[in-house]
């Protein structure tokens, strides 16, 4: 993909970059508000990835130029600020997400690749599939291999948000997000007990699982092998 | 002095000063010319009275009868302040008191005003005078007036009174502005002086109170009470920077001494690999601690930015209840829950009341031992409503429920268990930005291991119509 990185901090963008382009991205970099708001409207890119706090032009009101300009490149907004609403705020001006600084990058991947994709499922879907696995979403109904599945409406729920980005890694993070609505980070690891249930009902009768724990990023639903 | 006039009440002094000042005088003035309306037209009836009188001894006794009448009165014996002449014809005097014609106009309603020649023949001591003059029969002409002394008397005695009341007054109100600024001045500067102690150094000093219970009292009070809290702030402030550092410094040493262990084996990319990772672990956990910190900050300012609006405290409740009910049970707890399902409005910050409760469940699944039981219950008494988490844990004893809201403060016995020690403080920082209560009691009193209930007490929007129904 072609990224596009609007961050002041040397070090910040070095550990930004470097990651994105090491996982085969190909990055622009713009070191101050200005500059990227020029790159951001004169070039096509798949995500934006746009610091909150710069010198000259500020993230948001880049942000808000380019909606104004009915630009719809997924941005990712990052930023030290971390109040109870400084989120709500961010994705109100326009954000497609929001991620606090400090992060780890694989939060940051994750989320980039999540974003990026989520332009591709189309809203009117009403079936989900990978692999076997089938997932209708009017009648809230899952049949693996053709054989019924029965969920709790959370862990349908959990289901459907690991399917709309299956082959991609889904943080604890992101599930908490989207999922139950949570924007903090419980100390305990509530979302690994939902997510080992959520195992039991559809891998445990097949020869192949599909929901894999990717150590020390998150969680992935893929095609059984 | 120069100070002095500057004070308000100097300032009001000499204000109501100039108030008196204007009312005295506009009292006296009137007094004044009210005097001298009436003396005016005395002196007219007079003169009047006395031509009528003349004109008829004229009619009844002749001009030999009027002149012995006018001789008689104008007689220097008598000491009257009336004036008469009376001529023939041709202007020439025949009686009266004054050697001539007067040189004056002679006003429409008919008065002459002019001055007498005194026997000094000074200026000053020219009276003023009012007359009248009268036409006999026969080519007489008859001139009665009033030497005008006394009133020009009266004049200059009220206008002297005028005056030195007027000197009396400016320097009673100076005085007496001085007086009370000074005292004024005096109580201010204590107050000064014990500010600037305090912004020297002397946190504990306060400003004396007179017990005399005036404004003055009134405002050191609030003042001194305004400093012990921020003495108690600052005290606070203080235990908390100290905690911070103490409880930093541990994991903070324990990723140093694992990259220094990492450093000191023998090269080999396993081992460096999991020293490091293992050091973002560490890392990690700091920066959960800091952002802890921050938010607990944060919502005791008061959350500025943060988003309160009416919210559904059943839906709130029954989500977090279902998002921990796995965790319980992998942890070997049953998770009891009653919970109404109709909803109940509560005004606050959906993230942050779920963080708390989140707290609160996740302290009840980390210290209830295995085999144990939870509870989670929604409730509404008055105009509260009553979250009730209880366990069947170690609990905690009397003597710890104040300080385990402190932030850092942990359990001895709780010191092994992963945790940072400041989940109670985001709980209690948020009930209190709600308006709320947060209460620690035993679940079992008086069992070896009394469990803990954390009631979280929150006020019920007062917006009309608010269901106030629980099943």
């Amino acid at each position: 993909m072609k990224l596009l990185v609007v961050e002041d901090d040397r070090d910040a963008a070095a550990f930004i970059v470097k990651g994105l382009r090491e996982n085969g991205h190909a990055v622009d970099l713009a070191e101050d508000g200005r500059q990227g708001l020029f790159l951001a409207t004169s070039e096509r890119f798949d995500a934006i990835i746009l610091d909150r706090m710069l010198p000259g032009i500020d993230g948001l009101t880049i942000l808000s130029a380019l909606r104004a300009s009915e630009n719809t490149t997924p941005v990712l907004i990052l930023s030290a600020l971390d109040g109870v609403d400084d989120r709500v705020r961010g994705l109100k001006a326009g954000g497609d997400d929001y991620l606090t600084k400090p992060f780890a990058f694989s939060e940051l991947l994750a989320r980039i690749e999540a974003m990026t994709r989520r332009g591709a499922s189309r809203v009117g879907e009403t079936h989900l599939r990978v692999g076997d696995l089938e997932i209708d979403l009017l009648a809230r109904m899952v049949t693996r291999a053709g054989r019924p599945i029965e969920l709790l409406p959370r862990e349908f729920r959990l289901l459907e948000v690991l399917a709309r980005h299956s082959g991609q890694v889904v943080t604890r993070t992101m599930l908490l997000e989207k999922v139950w609505d949570y924007h903090f980070d419980p100390q305990t690891n509530v979302i690994d007990v939902h997510i080992s249930r959520l195992r039991q009902k559809i891998d445990k009768d097949f020869a192949t699982p599909m929901l894999h724990t990717i150590r020390g990023a998150g969680y992935c639903l893929k095609p059984g092998a | 002095m120069l100070e002095l006039l500057r004070t308000s009440t100097f300032r009001l002094a000499i204000f109501y000063f100039g108030l008196f000042a204007f009312s005295a005088f506009a009292v006296l003035g009137l007094i004044y010319w009210q005097t001298v309306v009436y003396s005016d037209r005395q002196t007219g009836e007079t003169i009047e009275a006395e031509i009528t009188g003349l004109s008829e001894q004229y009619r009844n006794l002749g001009l030999n009868g009027l002149v012995q009448v006018i001789e008689e009165r104008s007689s220097p014996e008598r000491g009257s302040s009336m004036l008469y002449l009376l001529t023939d014809v041709n202007g020439r005097t025949i009686s009266g008191n004054l050697t001539r014609w007067p040189d004056a106009h002679i006003d429409p309603d008919g008065w002459m005003r002019f001055r007498l020649n005194a026997p000094g023949g000074r200026l000053q001591d020219r009276h003023l005078a009012q007359a009248t003059s009268f036409l006999l029969g026969g080519g007489y002409q008859l001139l009665v007036g009033r030497d005008l002394w006394e009133r020009q008397e009266f004049h200059a005695r009220i206008t002297a009174a005028l005056a030195w009341s007027a000197a009396l007054t400016l320097a009673l109100g100076l005085i007496g502005g001085v007086i009370a600024s000074r005292s004024t001045l005096r109580r201010i500067e204590t107050v000064n002086r014990a500010a600037a102690g305090i912004m020297a150094g002397e946190i504990s000093r306060r400003i004396p109170v007179r017990r005399s219970g005036d404004e003055f009292d009134r405002l050191a009070g609030n003042l001194n009470a305004m400093l012990d809290r921020i003495e108690q702030l600052m005290a606070g402030m203080r235990e908390v920077t100290d905690n911070i550092a103490h409880d930093l410094r541990s994991p903070l040493g324990r990723l140093r001494n694992r990259i220094e262990t990492a450093l000191l084996e023998p090269p080999s990319l396993d081992s460096y690999h999991e020293a490091l990772q293992l050091s973002i672990v560490d890392a990690d956990r700091l920066l959960a601690t800091f952002a802890s910190l921050l938010d607990i900050a944060e919502v005791e300012a008061g959350a500025p930015r943060a988003v309160i609006e009416p919210l559904d405290l059943t839906d709130l409740v029954t989500g977090l209840a279902e998002l921990y009910e796995p965790a319980a049970e992998e942890a070997g707890l049953s998770l009891h829950q009653d919970l109404p399902t109709a909803p109940i409005i509560v005004r606050g910050n959906r993230q942050l009341l779920s963080r708390a409760l989140a707290n609160i469940l996740e302290n009840a699944i980390k210290y209830t031992p295995a085999e144990g039981s939870m509870s989670i219950g929604l409730q509404v008494e008055g105009e509260m409503a009553r979250i009730v988490v209880a366990d069947t844990g170690p609990g905690i004893p009397l003597e710890s429920r104040d300080r385990v809201f402190d932030r850092f403060y942990r359990l001895e016995e709780s010191r092994t268990t992963p945790g940072n020690g400041l989940g109670l403080s985001l709980v209690r920082a948020a009930a209190r930005l709600h308006k709320g209560e947060v209460a620690l009691t035993d679940t079992t009193p008086n069992a070896s291991n009394p469990g803990l209930t954390v009631t979280l007490e929150l006020p019920i929007s007062g917006d009309k119509g608010a269901p106030l129904v629980s099943s």
